[in-house]
């Protein structure tokens, strides 16, 4: 089996700060790391490596520093990283990002099943796995919170719903994007960073997966942000409410009260 | 699709609107995206519709006429029953193509955004995630979506010029829906799902609703949530008879999911859900950044803690300083006072 894992470097929020005056988080000049649901793929990936035999491949498309978070992926135990990088990739939207590794996928051939985060902490938008599925025209199962069962034919995926959830029955090939509750991701080893350290991580270029430049970068997506400005800032004034817990409730409640909320 | 021409461009007309479906009821969100989408439409003059797939959705005509839209576009069929995203797209986009529609809106639910992004790359359209935001561009006539982006940190404004149509989820709880018309009635077709659009590539086996213990954060004007402070799965009872008293849902840090107190589909935050309550009640929670993402954008936010200083307690418009094990009773008996 074949599994590619696609890792996207995110900025790391836990550098973040509060600004006392907005009330909203400040994330100027901080380090980029492996976007957090993009640990769980991997280990899931890792994992059906350990009980059935498969090559785990990380794919990043990013600047050539990206190659980070392929080697730390190989140090927690993926064969091998492919970055995608190149100029004419920067400014994708979803649509464009979505096509450019789905070429990857069919460059790097034979590939049985794509694992994607659910979703990138910093674009947000989620849309990229069932993008790559779509591009591909492969089956998709998204917010995956286990894969029960995984054989060589096919397996079970548990999707997360806001009332519940459900347990498909899915063909390979086929692209899942995971949730947390899936694993707990393994810590790489020492020896595991070292060695990851020294794989060569080979760079693709469009032209080396064979992408069309009509529809990458800029120019290939269909989405333009327009314009981006902070959020409204919130209320300044914090109402402290101190004393018996009776008096607290009360006080509380009144406020909720006039103030419509409850 | 490429519209990149005035020409292209007009030949695709009205406002669609993708139905939350579940169990065969269309869902509340459906009817804030009408109100939404009504506005939208009287902006273009132009016709609202609301495509509805499931099974025994037809039941749903006058409901969907009752709340705004101008056409009722059913795809009634038992194949339906159960989420099977490739099917609903493949029927979607056959949709898409014979009727043009010009905007495309759908709720950002765990459906609405496995369903979509699938719809927009076959249909070569651009996608807008999570709009809090939508109107129409008095000059180009375009439609200008505005979202939130790095976990509610900054507020993009996104257009798709040259391609239709444009398509955009939605954010529950941010749109208001009209007020139901009984009165109000429309047009409505019925089309069919084709041989081999559903079951082609998966078998729903099992489907789990949890009626007992509601989640639906999305969806809750009130969320009561805990955190490490809690100290147990006994203390989230606690919580759920304040979110029960004030009809809310309850909510966790990660710290309290991981310690096996509530189940994960609870977590708000970075690595859980963003919700938008009219009111969030932090318990227990510190308010570490990666929980703040997933919640500062609620309006009213509250915060009891033993600690008065901490990140929660600074942001909140209401900090309560106090052991909540003796806050939330007196909350209670305060609440069923009057
Ligand atoms: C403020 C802002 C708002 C934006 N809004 C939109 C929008 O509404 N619509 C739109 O089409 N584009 C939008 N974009 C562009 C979008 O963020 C980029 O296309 C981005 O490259 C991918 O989207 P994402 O971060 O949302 O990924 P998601 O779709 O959230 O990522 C899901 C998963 O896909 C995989 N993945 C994503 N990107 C990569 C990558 N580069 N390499 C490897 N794996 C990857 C990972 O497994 C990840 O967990 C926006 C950009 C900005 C800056
Ligand atoms: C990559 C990554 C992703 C993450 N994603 C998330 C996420 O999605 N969501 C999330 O929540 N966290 C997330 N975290 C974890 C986050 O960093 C914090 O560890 C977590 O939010 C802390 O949870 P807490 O506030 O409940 O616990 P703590 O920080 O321990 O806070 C407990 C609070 O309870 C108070 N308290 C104790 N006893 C009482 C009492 N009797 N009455 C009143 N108050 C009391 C304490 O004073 C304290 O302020 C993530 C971390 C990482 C690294």
């Amino acid at each position: 089996m074949k599994i590619v894992v696609c890792i996207k470097q995110v900025p790391a929020t836990s550098d973040a700060k509060i600004d006392p005056e907005t009330k909203r988080i400040v994330r100027e000049g901080i380090k980029a790391v492996t976007n957090p649901f993009d640990a769980y793929a991997l280990e899931e990936a890792v994992r059906i490596k350990e009980r059935l035999g498969a090559e785990v491949i990380a794919l990043t498309m990013g600047p050539p520093r990206a190659d980070m978070v392929l080697r730390e992926a190989i140090a927690v135990g993926a064969d091998r990283g492919i970055l995608l990088s190149d100029r004419a990739f920067g400014g994708s939207d979803t649509w464009a990002t979505s096509y450019a590794l789905s070429k990857a996928v069919e460059r790097i051939g034979g590939v049985d099943l794509v694992l994607c985060g659910k979703q990138a902490i910093d674009g947000d938008t989620a849309q990229v796995g069932p993008g790559i599925a779509a591009q591909l025209g492969w089956a998709q199962a998204t917010y995956v919170m286990a894969m029960p069962q995984v054989d060589e034919g096919s397996f079970t995926a548990k999707r997360m719903h806001e009332d519940g959830w459900d347990l498909c029955r899915i063909a390979f090939p086929a692209v899942v994007t995971v949730v947390k509750d899936l694993n707990q991701p393994r810590i790489p080893t020492l020896k595991g960073r070292l060695a990851a350290q020294k794989v060569e991580i080979p760079t693709w270029t469009a032209a080396d997966v064979g992408a069309d430049l009509s529809k990458i970068g800029l120019d290939g997506s269909p989405t333009r942000v327009v314009k981006t400005e902070p959020p409204p800032a919130r209320n300044k004034e914090t109402l402290r409410i101190e004393g018996s817990a009776a008096d607290c409730a009360a006080a509380l409640v009144r406020e909720l009260r006039q103030k419509s909320l409850v | 699709m490429l519209a990149n021409t005035p020409a292209l461009r007009a030949e695709y007309r009205n406002v669609w609107v993708v139905a939350e479906v579940s169990g065969g009821k269309v869902q509340k969100v459906t009817w804030e995206l009408l109100g939404a989408a009504r506005r939208l439409a009287d902006a273009r003059s132009c016709e609202l519709w609301c495509v509805a797939l499931g099974d025994g959705v037809s039941k749903e005509t006058a409901a969907i006429h009752g709340y705004g839209a101008d056409v009722a576009l059913i795809v009634d069929d038992s194949r339906l029953a159960r989420f099977d995203d490739e099917a609903e797209a493949a029927a979607l986009v056959r949709l898409i193509g014979k009727y043009r529609p010009e905007i495309l809106v759908c709720a950002a639910t765990t459906r609405g955004r496995a369903l979509i992004p699938r719809v927009a790359v076959t249909s070569n359209s651009g996608l807008t995630a999570d709009c809090t935001g939508l109107a129409i561009d008095p000059e180009s006539g375009d439609l200008l979506q505005t979202r939130p982006a790095f976990g509610g940190n900054i507020m993009a404004t996104i257009r798709s010029a040259n391609h239709r149509p444009q398509m955009a989820t939605v954010r529950p709880r941010v749109m208001n829906a009209l007020d139901f018309d009984p009165a109000r009635k429309g047009q409505s077709i019925s089309e069919g799902l084709l041989e081999g659009e559903s079951g082609a590539f998966k078998t729903v086996l099992e489907v789990f609703h949890d009626e007992e213990n509601p989640v639906n954060l999305s969806d809750a004007r009130f969320i009561v949530a805990g955190g490490r402070g809690v100290k147990g799965a006994e203390g989230f009872k606690l919580l759920r008879k304040l979110a029960d008293a004030v009809g809310g849902a309850v909510g966790a840090s990660r710290a309290a999911v991981d310690s096996g107190w509530v189940p994960y589909n609870h977590q708000v935050g970075q690595t859980g859900q963003t919700v938008q309550a009219t009111v969030y009640v932090a318990c227990g929670i510190s308010g570490q950044i990666q929980h703040l993402v997933g919640m500062q954008s609620c309006d009213y936010i509250v915060a009891i803690d033993k600690n008065p200083d901490t990140p929660m307690m600074r942001l909140a418009d209401a900090a309560v300083v106090g052991d909540l094990y003796e806050i939330i009773p007196a909350m209670l008996a305060e609440l069923a006072r009057t």
